[in-house]
């Protein structure tokens, strides 16, 4: 069974010119210790998609219809106070911006003490000998002396640090990322990248890693969900979807990444943009930028189906007919 | 037939700085200024650069935030007055008496590109009249027939239709608003374009369009680029001279190939351990240690001198300056004295 499963989920934003659909009857799982990323274009749907499953989906943002189960459990429709005991002791969240999850006015020893007594039996003195050593294990130097500063006395990533640290306080099976390093610098961001990745296979955590940038999934993920304008475009290991991309979409948006082992003069890139939610076209939603639309294309919205290789699978008419043969 | 654009032997500086440098006083608070008698402290954001833009070339200036390239566009193009060290623009010295170029002149000549395509548009025009602004300004049409021929030329060179004219910035994606950008900033016909991160706000597939387009004017129409960004592989897809700046200053200057096949500077070094690894090579990389230091308190002698592999007593005392090493120019003592692999 599969740490986290969702299933037909679909998002809805009720407006008053009609429904707007921003995530529709996508399905996909992560299993434990699995780093899945969900890449994809600015409005594509990954944070909502992110947002729902840790049950803070804004108003009037709402499911649909769906489901998402975590170790079995159906987690979508709890009442607030069963969702929040979930999220912080079964699921941890990092977002973008590290001052969303840390409130300005407490030290972050406070915080962390906080959140660890409220999801374990341990005492106040024990939660903050917790405290420090989490704060060592996602590398803040001088913990013990850190622990009383507060969160304006660090700089960016060192409060990105801290986040994770807050996170991982209830030991979760399940972090959820939503671009932790898109703030960040470079340098910083490729030590955040080979902390979360080291944190993940130590404690065999899963984390869904949610990015528009595929230089970091392809530091961290295992396996990759490309989402296009609220549907899941495709799906399958790192190494295939990165190297033998299936849908047109993820082909050209690996093209459009420029990269130093290649001199080009010009790039190839994808004719336009992905379409607002409320012109989303008719078929597949990729239809008018795609090099390779057929007729169907234009008339029938592709579900995901296999491509040949038996992890991978797209939403993509050209693969209709094609099976696993191995 | 040899195009002087294009030779580098044979192309000249259209742009020179020579120790270009911006401090900043910051404020401090009244008392503590009386009681201390500290003078105000003051933020280096620039400080010494040195370099020269060839005509019909790019210079693509990257580095980590707040190291200062922000600062380095605003001086250029006359937003900030440099605390120290000029400004050569076609050999002759910008902004002093007696000489050719006074900054209205070399207005029309260079334009600047800003990453926000958002907030750099007057969201009360019509996208016409924000094109057609500079060529107004600059008095560059002789008519109104002209003036709206200019600005449909401009509209298709960058991609749009003129009929997209008449339409207002919030009409537009991110992408089509930076196209607006970019023909606002060429309608004065300028040599010399700044580029400040103008594809960072942009998703992947949008970027290699507006990439493409600046590439394409640069041919078209001769251009010269500066270009800022943090993105190690887009300066490198753009550019034809590569600086690496740190903290106000800059480590390594060198041709794009050189910079990227042979890295001397141990910060160059580190930041290209950072590119990811997008062929899944595997290939092993040094692990990145520490963060910017605060740039009101920088580090003694070489300021990257804290998180270097390499350093030495000497790198803690004593400020490296630019020297030469094959065809870079290396602010490193370690690569000076030789220390480095
Ligand atoms: N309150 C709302 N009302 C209407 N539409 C909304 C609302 N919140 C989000 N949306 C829409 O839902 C879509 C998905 O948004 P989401 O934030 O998940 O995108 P994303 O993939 O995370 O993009 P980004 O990379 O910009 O963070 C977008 O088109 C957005 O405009
Ligand atoms: N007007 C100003 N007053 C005081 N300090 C300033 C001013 N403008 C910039 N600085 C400081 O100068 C330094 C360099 O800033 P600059 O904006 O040039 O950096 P940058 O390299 O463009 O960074 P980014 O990548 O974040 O855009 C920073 O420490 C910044 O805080
Ligand atoms: S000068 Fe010294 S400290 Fe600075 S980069 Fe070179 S070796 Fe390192
Ligand atoms: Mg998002
Ligand atoms: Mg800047």
């Amino acid at each position: 069974m599969a740490l986290l499963e969702v299933d037909r989920l679909r998002i809805e934003f009720p407006t008053r010119r009609g429904v707007l659909v921003a995530v529709d009857d996508i399905s996909f799982s992560i299993d434990q210790g699995e780093v899945l990323g969900v890449v994809g274009e600015s409005g594509a749907g990954k944070s909502i998609t992110g947002a729902a499953i840790i049950g803070l989906l804004e108003p009037p943002g709402q499911i649909a219809h769906g489901t998402i189960r975590l170790q079995g459990q159906q987690i979508n429709g709890l009442p607030n106070e069963a969702m929040r005991r979930i999220r912080g002791a079964k699921i941890g969240v990092i977002f973008q911006d590290p001052l969303t999850s840390l409130n300005p006015l407490y030290t972050i020893g406070r915080q962390l003490v906080q959140t660890i007594t409220t999801h374990t039996d341990l005492t106040t003195s024990q939660a903050r000998d917790r405290a420090i050593d989490l704060l060592n294990e996602v590398g803040i130097p001088a913990a013990k002396r850190r622990i009383d500063s507060y969160p304006h006395e660090f700089s960016g990533g060192m409060r990105q640090r801290v986040v994770i640290a807050l996170a991982l306080c209830a030991k979760p099976g399940l972090i959820i990322a939503d671009e932790p390093t898109t703030a960040l610098d470079v340098s910083i961001q490729a030590q955040i990248i080979s902390l979360l990745r080291r944190l993940c296979q130590e404690h065999r955590t899963a984390i869904m890693l949610i990015t528009h940038d595929m230089g970091v999934i392809a530091e961290t993920a295992d396996r990759v969900a490309v989402m296009y304008a609220g549907r899941i475009a495709e799906i399958g290991p790192l190494r295939d979807v990165v190297k033998n991309p299936k849908h047109p979409y993820t082909v050209g948006l690996m093209d459009s990444i420029p990269v130093i082992e290649e001199e080009n003069d010009e790039l190839a890139h994808i004719k336009g943009a992905m379409p607002g939610l409320q012109e989303i076209p008719l078929g597949c939603s990729f239809n008018p930028r795609c090099p390779d639309a057929f007729d169907q294309c234009r008339r029938e919205r592709p579900d995901l189906m296999p491509t040949g290789n038996p992890n991978q699978v797209a939403a993509c008419w050209k693969y209709d007919g094609t099976t696993n043969n191995d | 037939m040899t195009d002087p654009y294009q030779d580098p032997l044979t192309s000249s500086p259209l742009l020179e700085v020579r120790d270009l440098s911006k401090y900043f006083a910051l404020s401090s608070r009244w008392l503590s200024r009386i009681f201390t008698r500290q003078p105000r402290p003051v933020l280096k954001a620039i400080d010494g650069l040195s370099f020269q833009i060839l005509r019909g070339q790019t210079f693509g200036l990257v580095g980590e935030s707040g190291c200062g390239k922000s600062t380095v566009a605003r001086v250029i193009v006359g937003l900030y007055a440099p605390t120290r060290g000029e400004i050569l623009f076609e050999g002759q010295f910008v902004n002093q008496r007696n000489h050719r170029f006074s900054r209205a002149s070399l207005h029309s000549r260079m334009q600047m590109i800003f990453q926000d395509p958002y907030a750099s548009l007057d969201t009360r025009w019509r996208v016409r009249d924000i094109i057609a602004e500079p060529i107004r300004a600059f008095k560059l049409a002789q008519s109104r027939a002209a003036l709206r021929n200019r600005v449909a030329e401009l509209l298709l060179q960058v991609g749009l239709s003129p009929s997209d004219g008449g339409k207002y910035p919030h009409e537009f994606s991110g992408g089509q608003r930076q196209r607006i950008s970019i023909a606002r900033a060429i309608s004065s016909n300028p040599d010399f374009l700044v580029c400040d991160e103008p594809t960072s706000a942009l998703d992947v597939s949008v970027q290699a369009q507006i990439l493409n387009l600046i590439k394409e004017l640069q041919r078209r129409l001769g251009l010269t680029y500066l270009f800022i960004s943090h993105n190690l592989a887009v300066v490198h897809h753009i550019s034809d001279h590569v600086g690496v700046m740190y903290l106000g200053r800059l480590c390594e200057v060198a041709p794009k190939r050189i910079l990227f096949s042979q890295p001397q500077h141990p910060y160059t070094r580190m930041l290209l351990d950072t590119i990811p690894d997008l062929s899944l090579t595997g290939r092993k990389r040094q692990p990145v240690t520490g963060e910017v230091p605060n740039p009101i308190n920088p580090p003694s002698g070489c300021p990257f001198h804290p998180r270097c592999p390499v350093t030495n007593e000497r790198c803690q005392v004593e400020q490296p300056h630019p020297g030469a090493s094959g065809e870079s120019m290396v602010a490193c003592h370690a690569v000076e004295e030789n220390r480095l692999q």
